[in-house]
């Protein structure tokens, strides 16, 4: 099988970089994992701190890899022409690679306020915030490539045909540029800080995000399902229709507690509520489109990945969101362990699952085939059941460690201090880890699934039916 | 075999439905399309958000009004600045949170001032990392006396704003 664009085939390095940087994001998850429970673990070496910047920011540098390559590959076919500029897109990915590789070792190797202090801080200080932890030049690089990706996007949507798929991932991709400048705005007035470092990370992942999110997912339906294109983007209008009338004010439930006016106890209980719902329709659509599929698409393990995008995203965005997303509730669980259940899950239903699906879709296309073999996509199906259920699982351990958490410290008559409550939650710690290694094992196997080849004589009956047919 | 697998763990059946059942899902399909038509929902999607983006402008606009008379000052004291700067380049949040927000490894600092004192913050981080085996670690920062004030007066400014009654009770 070719590819309909030559251009397209830049989005296999950008794919191969997002699984390597995932691995990496993953070792430094179960480092974190054991640090919880071996509390001096790797210290001073890897400090707690530390390693919990590489996982974030591995994540969030990954994501962007699969988005990119996401875009690269599926732009030009909705356009229905080459890449703007395929030299660029080759060009980006190694700045890109670079400057996110040169990062982690500053984080690895320096302390952290002489990486401040060497990449010049104070010049304009934006390093550490949650996140946002990455010194200035990274920052600025972020910017740049950013830019540069928008341009070549941009051209090449301008000079083709233009669909809701495009139009969709390129509001989502232009919003998560523009948004990100707010990463620039540090003022030393903590309230006002917070208020706009949300305007990055609530805005980015229950926002603009959510419209990639949407873009990808309707394209891989598209291709596979072979429903019309119409209904399609009917559906895709819906849910983004959805999710930013419910996320733009739903901002409003990060700004309960930390020093803005209490109606956005209100404000944002009423509108985060309803954030659950673009996700179900999301799930609804993956479903609906599937079973109303005009075509038996060889890719089975993208299929699954698609609906599995559907049900996690719901899952873990949405019911795991809704749990404490109203005000009296979040009065008890801001920052406990139960925020931490809902983000490992709503990351991993949302934003990875749907990079995994294009990726499951896209690359064996790219590596000359309509769908891999059977036995990789066996291979590939384990691994997701692998990933997804003990995702689930750390997500149940990390709630029953939180529930417990509020108990202790914020609801008996006489609270425990924070460090005592920690070392009641042990157990769940350690049953998070174990489905934390369980995750390890998935993501080995998902990786091997790319290597894996039919058993000779598999491969022989197949063809034997290939050529009677 | 493997085909029925595959519908196992895909949650469909392995062969496409018949091309009557499609025809019927046509069908409807084009009835449903002359209630609600791709155009419809692409001038709800823009009319919506433009209405959510501005509803969320004027509030930002109200909110960032009133967030002076929600401090303890009307802007932070240059010292405050300087322990802020203190509390962002040596990564706290990478552990600690603070008014809830952060990492959930070490305890809030939100409310530390009131718990603890200006005192007993600048002895504890003087005497870090504890080295109690098997006890969560903090690095040693090595402050001057003069770090360790601004960084407490960042403290005590963040300890008095108005969270709404935030965090339950004092152990944050």
């Amino acid at each position: 099988m070719q590819l309909h664009y030559q251009s397209q085939a830049v989005a296999k390095p950008y794919f191969i970089a997002a699984i390597a940087l995932f691995v990496g994001q993953i070792l430094f998850g179960l480092i974190l994992g054991l640090q919880y429970v071996i509390g001096d673990f790797l210290f001073p070496a890897i400090p707690f701190n530390v390693a919990r910047m590489v996982h974030t920011n591995l994540l969030i540098v990954w994501l962007l890899f699969g988005f990119m390559g996401a875009a690269y590959y599926l732009v030009p076919e909705e356009t229905e022409t080459e890449l703007h500029s395929p030299l660029l897109a080759h060009l980006l990915f190694w700045i890109f690679l670079v400057a996110g590789a040169l990062t982690v070792v500053g984080y690895l190797t320096v302390p952290y306020a002489t990486l401040a202090e060497m990449t010049g801080n104070e010049l304009l200080a934006t390093m550490g915030r949650e996140f946002l932890e990455q010194p200035l030049p990274t920052k600025l690089g972020i910017v740049v490539v950013a830019l540069a990706f928008l341009y070549n996007i941009g051209m090449t949507i301008l000079k083709g045909r233009k669909t809701a798929i495009g139009m969709i991932l390129l509001m989502g991709l232009v919003g998560l540029a523009v948004f990100f400048l707010f990463a620039f705005y540090n003022p030393s007035n903590l309230v006002r800080d917070k208020y706009f470092w949300w305007w990055v990370v609530h805005l980015w992942v229950e926002g603009v995000w959510e419209l990639i999110l949407g873009a990808i997912l309707g394209f891989v339906l598209l291709k596979i399902t072979g429903v019309d294109r119409e209904v399609i983007e009917k559906w895709l209008y819906v849910i983004i229709t959805l999710t930013l009338v419910s996320g733009f004010i739903g901002t409003g439930h990060h700004y309960y507690w930390i020093g803005t006016p209490g109606y956005w106890q209100w404000w944002g209980g009423i509108f985060s509520a309803l954030e659950p719902l673009p996700f179900f329709a999301m799930t609804v659509f993956c479903f609906n489109m599937v079973n109303r599929r005009r075509r038996q698409h060889p890719n089975k393990a993208a299929t699954l990945w698609a609906l599995g995008t559907g049900v996690m995203a719901f899952l873990g965005a949405g019911v795991w969101g809704f749990l404490h997303t109203l005000a009296p509730i979040n009065y008890y669980t801001h920052g406990t362990q139960i925020t931490a259940a809902h983000g490992h899950m709503a990351f991993y239903g949302a934003y990875v699952m749907v990079v995994l699906t294009i990726i499951s879709y896209a690359m064996p296309i790219l590596r000359g085939r309509e769908a891999n073999p059977e036995r990789a996509q066996v291979l590939e199906m384990w691994s997701f059941w692998l990933m997804t259920v003990s995702m689930v699982f750390i997500t149940l351990f990390l709630t029953a460690a939180g529930i417990l958490q509020v108990w202790l410290q914020r609801i008996i008559p006489n609270p425990q201090p924070f460090m005592q409550v920690q070392n009641q939650l042990t157990m769940f710690y350690w049953m998070r880890w174990l489905a934390g290694v369980v995750f390890l094992i998935g993501l080995t196997v998902y990786i091997y699934s790319f290597f894996a080849r039919d058993r000779p004589q598999t491969a022989e009956a197949r063809e034997g039916q290939t050529a009677t047919a | 075999m493997q085909a029925a697998i595959f519908g196992l763990w895909t949650g469909f059946p392995p062969e496409v439905s018949s091309s009557g059942a499609a025809r019927i899902v046509a069908d409807k399909e084009v009835v449903m399309s002359a209630f609600f038509t791709k155009s419809m929902a692409r001038n709800i999607f823009y009319g919506g958000t433009l209405f959510s983006v501005l509803l969320f402008l004027a509030l930002t606009f109200h909110t960032n009004w009133r967030i002076p008379q929600r401090i303890p000052a009307a802007a932070p004291s240059p010292e405050v600045a300087r322990g802020k700067t203190l509390w962002e380049t040596r990564n706290c949040i990478g552990c600690h949170t603070i008014l809830g927000e952060g990492a959930y490894f070490a305890p809030e600092l939100g409310n530390v001032y009131k718990r603890r004192g200006p005192d007993f913050i600048k002895a504890w981080i003087k005497i870090q990392p504890t080295k109690t085996p098997g006890r969560r670690q903090m690095p040693q920062f090595h402050f001057t006396d003069q770090q360790l004030d601004d960084l407490v007066a960042f403290l005590k400014w963040t300890s008095e704003i108005n969270t709404e009654n935030w965090p339950p009770n004092i152990e944050g």
